[in-house]
């Protein structure tokens, strides 16, 4: 019918044919296998520079530097997203494809999958020994009896039993469906991990803060108490899961060599109820062991010394302050840093910009001098000194600034003077011009903590594994199929003989069904069926 | 923990005689391969039993008794290059042992799991890839190719004893959790398992060539075996690995969520991880789509095994990465 009715009315290519056409075509072209495998290289090509370059998200920094050093060519590849290569067009450009090829793929398959499993085993091939796997045997007793244990031994399989038309009885049997199920619940289960993958890019945040291990205090109320903070797409920094985090210890554990066995750190933390009972729970934060609270989690990242120094000015008054100084060597923790002071009792602005200090320099937990050069040698802290410039002037403190460093242009511009230079143990002191004197004191420990929110990574978890059970499934189970054909053996001395003949096709390349096959058909085709 | 010196030395001596013993070993599968008058018959045996076995587990006596093919044509005169190849097995498990005593006094030595450096990574990494082999020769019948994984193990292993060579130490705090023992040894099986369908699909390569003109690797390319067992050694031991490795991959992203603050960060290692893995998806797949059966595939899994390669040398010991735990110098 279909036929005369082409014939009646030729086909035409109108334009929206002609635009289902190709819809249609894209649509079959980008669904295709082949497709699937082109897009998984370009996958595979494509993030290999986020290995291979520096990578803003990861190091700005190093990015900056890479750039800066490579010139026009660093600059193109920045222009080209090659220094964001997981957020860049032609990454997502290659994902989304790939997705789509996917849903496109598993939409049929799972309509066939459904199918499939209502479907009954097919029927038995006419010439069974044409099957890879072949075995024939003459037993003795009826179809009947030869069935009733097929049916018996064939337990777990998917059976079914048919009578031919020359009177033969069969039975398809069919095993191995899970291989399909695993299948699909891996490609569903990645596609289900990509969606909350993409969700957490959105809604997830990290923020990284100092805190003094000597009972100071850091709560994540907002973007402000952090050093520096990471805000998902979706994150503007506002209604922040509200908890404290109180500091008291930090203790850092060391082989004789100096290679670090463990850092800890005791804290107290307070969310939910606590926070308005003022209830301090303790914890002991350890690398490895997050703190998990009010669904954030807060990570010890690393540490460094907080040198104390204390500044008599001239007219008696004192101040002390421990800064947190930062370390430019892991292996020694040698650190360097700037604190700073302001003149106290100066209201005048411009006065007090000539005033200001700054006390910059190297900071060795065990200090080795060099000449007069310090280093450290241990990152423990058996002998602490400072290597220390004394800067007076203006530190430009109106402008924001590293709290690590001191204003360079300022020490350019002459406006910020060296006035000393001097290393110092603890208890000693270095005097100014002016009478002011600059005492070290000694030495404070700080923990750098991360505080981090991903509110979808259950569900990422839930699909991996969903993903490594389908992987598993559809990996090592094998679909396979057997049939039986019983027909009556001529009779000869009076016995019922059937001639019974099994085949065998494993369903998927490389199955290995060899061996199973073997045993199957050896325990049906054995004379003492009785006695097994 | 206190690192036991002498336990130390030991290990370093057993892991040094295992490679050497694994050197031995490697020069009797040689002889049986090139010179032995059987080298040509195994791969026509090779040919004749590949329906048989279809990859199933092999008969038991597979490894003692003489294929059941022969039992037909002539009785099997043990000649030279047979008994070199035996003696070759028999060398072979000798290192295995040997060499599980290294990673073993080492663990002991330390007091923790064997693999937290380079050294010890690619110790563990070659000691399963041989007996990976060792499992792969009992039920193919492929004994006269071993000498082809032996030399990138060997190789491997005396890159690791020179220029990676780490002290006996323990492990810096961030690697001090269960997730290293759990980790570590799924990355460390998969990547063991995948240098045998690398080495698989390379010799695949060159009986492929041959089959398609004779006159290309003329005199190499019979002693392989058919095709189509080089493929399936190379399916096979994919298969077991891939999920492994899948294992090991979110095994680290479970690790990498309580060390250093998210599951997934792009690191070095982790991209180049996940491009492993994508190749790896890439050659399953390849086998299901006509026209990318066989040689591309074998293609496939050699570029994917480089890439594992590249993962475990270039990311560890050139990229700057949160992975940097080589303990190289």
């Amino acid at each position: 019918m279909i036929t005369r009715e082409k014939q009646r009315q030729p086909y035409r290519a109108t334009p929206a044919r002609r635009a289902l056409g190709f819809v249609r075509n894209t649509w079959r072209g980008l669904t295709s296998m082949r497709t699937a495998l082109i897009l998984l290289f370009l996958l595979a090509l494509a993030a290999m520079p986020g290995a291979l370059l520096p990578q803003r998200n990861l190091n700005a920094p190093k990015t900056a530097e890479y750039i800066a050093e490579y010139g026009w060519w660093g600059r193109l590849l920045d222009r080209l997203q090659f220094f964001d290569v997981y957020s860049s067009v032609w990454f997502s450009a290659i994902y989304l494809l790939l997705m789509v090829s996917l849903v496109g793929c598993l939409l049929p398959r799972s309509l066939d999958y459904v199918r499939s499993m209502r479907a009954r085993p097919v029927l038995t091939p006419r010439n069974l020994a044409r099957m890879p796997h072949y075995r024939r045997a003459e037993l003795p007793g009826g179809a009947d009896d030869v069935l009733a244990t097929a049916k018996s031994r064939l337990r777990g399989w998917r059976t079914s039993e048919r009578t031919e038309a020359e009177g033969t009885r069969t039975i398809s049997a069919e095993r191995g469906y899970l291989r399909e199920t695993g299948n699909l619940v891996f490609h569903f289960g990645m596609l289900g991990l990509i969606v909350a993958f993409a969700l957490g890019k959105m809604f997830s945040y990290e923020g990284q803060v100092i805190v003094h291990a000597d009972g100071s205090q850091f709560c994540n109320s907002g973007i402000f108490a952090y050093d520096s903070f990471n805000p998902g797409l979706r994150v503007d920094g506002t209604g922040l899961n509200p908890f404290c985090v109180k500091v008291d210890s930090f203790e850092a554990e060391y082989t004789d060599v100096g290679q670090p066995v463990s850092y800890e750190a005791d804290l107290g933390y307070q969310s939910g109820e606590d926070l308005e009972s003022g209830t301090w729970r303790p914890y002991h934060l350890e690398v490895n062991e997050p703190l998990r609270t009010a669904g954030d989690r807060v990570y010890l990242l690393g540490h460094g010394f907080a040198p104390t120094f204390t500044v008599t000015f001239p007219d008696g008054s004192v101040r002390t302050q421990s800064v947190q100084w930062r370390p430019v060597d892991q292996q020694t923790l040698l650190s360097e840093g700037a604190t700073k002071f302001d003149p106290p009792g100066v209201t005048d602005t411009a006065q007090r910009r000539e005033r200001q200090l700054a006390i910059t320099g190297l900071f060795a937990p065990t200090a080795a001098l060099q000449g007069k050069v310090l280093t450290s040698v241990d990152p423990r802290l058996t002998n602490p000194a400072v290597a220390v410039d004394v800067l007076r002037g203006d530190l430009n403190s109106d402008r924001s600034q590293s709290i690590f460093e001191v204003d360079r242009s300022m020490v350019d511009s002459g406006r910020l003077e060296r006035v000393a230079r001097e290393n110092l143990d603890v208890g000693e002191t270095i005097t100014l011009d002016d009478g002011t004197t600059v005492r070290f004191d000694g030495v404070r420990n700080w923990v750098s903590l991360q505080v981090s929110h991903d509110p979808t990574q259950g569900w990422v978890l839930g699909f991996a594994v969903a993903m490594l059970l389908g992987l598993a499934a559809s990996l090592l189970i094998k679909r396979r199929r057997l049939w039986i054909r019983v027909a009556p053996a001529a009779e000869s001395d009076g016995e019922r003989h059937t001639v019974v003949e099994v085949g065998g096709l494993a369903r998927t390349d490389q199955a290995g069904y060899g061996e199973e096959f073997t045993r199957i058909a050896g325990d049906l085709l054995s004379r003492d069926r009785k006695a097994r | 923990m206190p690192v036991n010196e002498t336990l130390s030395q030991y290990s370093d001596w057993s892991y040094t005689t295992a490679v050497a013993v694994y050197v031995l070993a490697m020069v009797f599968f040689l002889v049986e391969q090139s010179f032995g008058r059987k080298g040509r018959q195994a791969a026509a045996r090779t040919r004749e039993r590949a329906r048989e076995l279809v990859g199933a587990g092999a008969p038991a006596d597979t490894g003692t008794a003489p294929p059941p093919v022969e039992h037909t044509g002539q009785r099997p005169r043990r000649d030279r290059s047979e008994r070199l190849g035996r003696m070759g097995v028999a060398l072979t498990v000798l290192g295995v042992l040997l060499h599980a005593a290294a990673l073993l006094l080492r663990g002991l030595a330390t007091s923790r799991v064997p693999w937290g450096n380079m050294y010890e990574y690619i110790m563990i990494v070659c000691l399963i890839t041989v007996v990976t082999w060792l499992v792969v020769a009992r039920k193919f019948p492929v004994r006269h190719l071993s000498a082809f994984v032996l030399l990138p193990v060997v190789i491997l292993m005396f890159v690791g004893g020179t220029m990676l060579y780490a002290v006996a130490a323990p492990v810096q705090p961030a690697l001090q959790s269960y997730w290293l023992v759990i980790h570590v040894s799924a990355a460390a099986a998969s990547s063991g398992v995948f240098l045998v369908p690398g080495v698989a699909s390379l010799l695949y390569l060159v009986r492929e060539r041959h089959d398609r003109d004779p006159a290309a690797f003329a005199r190499f390319g019979p002693r392989l075996p058919a095709a189509d067992v080089l493929d399936r050694i190379a399916y096979r031991t994919t298969v077991f690995a891939f999920p492994v490795f899948t294992f090991g991959v979110l095994c680290g992203a479970v690790w990498a969520e309580a060390a250093w603050g998210r599951f997934w960060g792009w690191d070095p290692k982790e991209t180049v991880a996940f491009v492993a893995w994508v190749v790896y998806a890439a050659y399953l797949h390849s086998r299901a789509t006509a026209g990318w059966r066989g040689r591309r595939a074998a293609i496939i899994n050699i570029v994917g095994f480089s890439v594992t390669v590249f993962n475990l040398f270039f990311v560890n010991l050139v990229t700057t990465g949160l992975h940097s735990y080589a303990g190289v110098s």
